[in-house]
């Protein structure tokens, strides 16, 4: 029970900012600034229009307070709630219930990072953590390796398997003109790079790139009356189950479990209702756990699930068509991207790479170390 | 009300410093607390003993990293007998041969400069 009332509001607007490497001395400030420009031409709405700002950044503490300066909007509502890479799908619910509410009537949600221009560490620098700082995790990866070591002892899961997952992205973004990475990859390929933290190589982690974006939200009465057909948030939920590795209940289920239930719930959905995918795949294993928590194969299954090309172009369940963090874009806080692309298929915007007859899809946000699950279900006007 | 005269981590630090592994237990949900801290998060009360576990545990899951400089080393996540789950690092045996269900003793890593003394783990006797 979330207060939130199914399709009471809907995404009218969503558009990337420059990604992938960005001219220099861009700002995160630039990004989301040039992402809400272009997602307010994709649905006719002008700056003015905007009165609720929800944003993240890892690289601007206050990030709410730098863009109504930037934009030089004194009265917006803000909110700029930040757990990690969900953050977006949480502002989803967040700018939901802001609409209900009569706090804005035109939302935007934004995000931009520098994070390959200036570094890694500089982008997101790591709190100290006593009880686990001296141990020199490398993180994020380092506990999602700790996962992925744990799912495999207790069910089997093989380094083939997760592999998998990083091939089937790849596959999609050979399909996405503006993603990343443009050349094939192979499981062997997969197993024989560099190693990071094991069972992990590189192709098992995220692309470290700059990018942004930015989506619009309306209610869903006014939403009707804009050019492109709106794109409604049927679901949502969220699920915060822990902030370091080592206070994570069970390393093998997420807090995907209680987020998904939800917002199925709240969607009147089921997995078998969903045409199309968004899972937030940081790590390859992640993937295999959201399809598990999220109801598409039992615990333990994943790995199975995925081999033989099932989540790729050519299989039956379309996952992370744009390429997904393994492939297309992640510059830190991957969340928005889940969305946007969601919106570009329920609108049958993608071409090469689009699913015949998308009339649903569930984005799942994931953020910090499996810590903060948030998922949206979004549909077409023939959903509602 | 006077103010606490040692934090959660001060305490744990100062047990450490004894060669002594501390965690808190909490009597009203009768279940042992790990990390430290002020108030028991399944009670809400502030009710938390302080107890000093015997050492022993078993290895939850594990990894090895392999930094851009210097040797690949063992991060892991040792399930504590008295019931508790920390992060640390398996001593004395190559990292990749560390092992899910692993016995494993603690001991503790001094303190080095500014770096507070830390638990770390070795194989315990008897381990096949």
């Amino acid at each position: 029970m979330n207060g939130l009332t199914r399709g009471s509001a809907a995404i009218v607007g969503a558009a990337e900012s420059d990604i992938g490497a960005v001219a220099a001395n861009m700002s995160p400030l630039d990004l989301m600034a040039q992402g809400i420009h272009r997602a307010l031409e994709d649905c006719g709405l002008k700056l003015r229009d905007v009165d609720g700002i929800f944003c993240a950044a890892t690289q601007a503490r206050t990030s709410a307070m730098s863009l109504c300066e930037y934009l030089r909007l004194p009265g917006a509502y803000t909110d700029s709630t930040i757990v990690g890479g969900s953050s977006f799908e949480v502002h989803v619910a967040h700018a939901q219930a802001a609409l209900a509410a009569g706090l804005c009537s035109v939302a935007v949600i934004a995000y931009g990072s520098t994070q390959r221009t200036v570094g890694r560490r500089q982008a997101s620098a790591r709190e100290y953590n006593p009880y686990e700082t001296p141990f020199r995790p490398f993180l994020p990866a380092t506990a999602y390796a700790l996962a992925a070591s744990r799912h495999m002892h207790e069910f089997g899961t093989t380094r083939e398997q997760l592999a998998e997952v990083a091939v089937a992205a790849r596959e999609w973004a050979l399909l996405n003109p503006v993603a990343w990475e443009k050349q094939p990859l192979t499981v062997a390929e997969v197993l024989a790079a560099r190693p990071i933290s094991h069972p992990f190589t590189v192709r098992d982690c995220c692309l470290i790139t700059d990018g942004g974006g930015a989506i619009v939200m309306m209610s869903a009465d006014r939403a009707r009356a804009l050019v492109k057909p709106p794109v409604y948030v049927l679901g949502c939920g969220q699920a915060i189950t822990h902030a370091s590795i080592s206070s994570m209940p069970d390393l093998t289920v997420t807090g995907a479990r209680e987020s998904g239930a939800a917002a199925y719930r709240m969607a009147r959905l089921r997995e078998t209702d969903i045409d199309v995918l968004a899972l937030y795949d940081a790590f390859t294993i992640n993937t295999i756990l959201f399809l598990e928590d999220l109801g598409f194969c039992p615990k333990g299954e994943g790995g199975r699930f995925v081999s033989g090309g099932r989540i790729g172009p050519k299989g039956s369940l379309p996952v992370n068509t744009n390429g997904g963090g393994l492939s297309y874009c992640h510059p830190g806080m991957y969340g928005l991207f889940l969305l946007i692309e969601a919106v570009r298929q329920l609108r049958g915007e993608c071409g090469a790479r689009q699913v015949t007859q998308a009339e649903t899809a569930l984005v799942h946000g994931n953020g910090g170390v499996l810590s903060a699950q948030a998922t949206v279900i979004l549909g077409t006007q023939a959903t509602v | 009300m006077a103010n606490a005269p040692a934090s959660p981590l001060g305490t744990y630090l100062a047990h450490l410093e004894k060669g002594e592994l501390a965690y808190q237990f909490s009597p009203g949900a009768n279940a042992a607390v790990f990390y430290p801290r002020m108030i028991c998060p399944i009670t809400g009360s502030d009710d938390l003993q302080w107890r000093v576990s015997n050492g022993l545990g078993t290895v939850y899951a594990t990894t090895v990293v392999t930094p851009q400089k210097g040797d690949p080393y063992n991060v892991a996540l040792i399930d504590v007998d008295e019931g508790f789950r920390m992060m640390s690092r398996v001593e004395d045996i190559a990292p990749l041969d560390v092992r899910i269900a692993m016995r494993v003793q603690f001991r503790v890593h001094a303190a080095e400069g500014d770096e507070p003394p830390y638990p770390v783990f070795t194989p315990a006797a008897g381990t096949p």
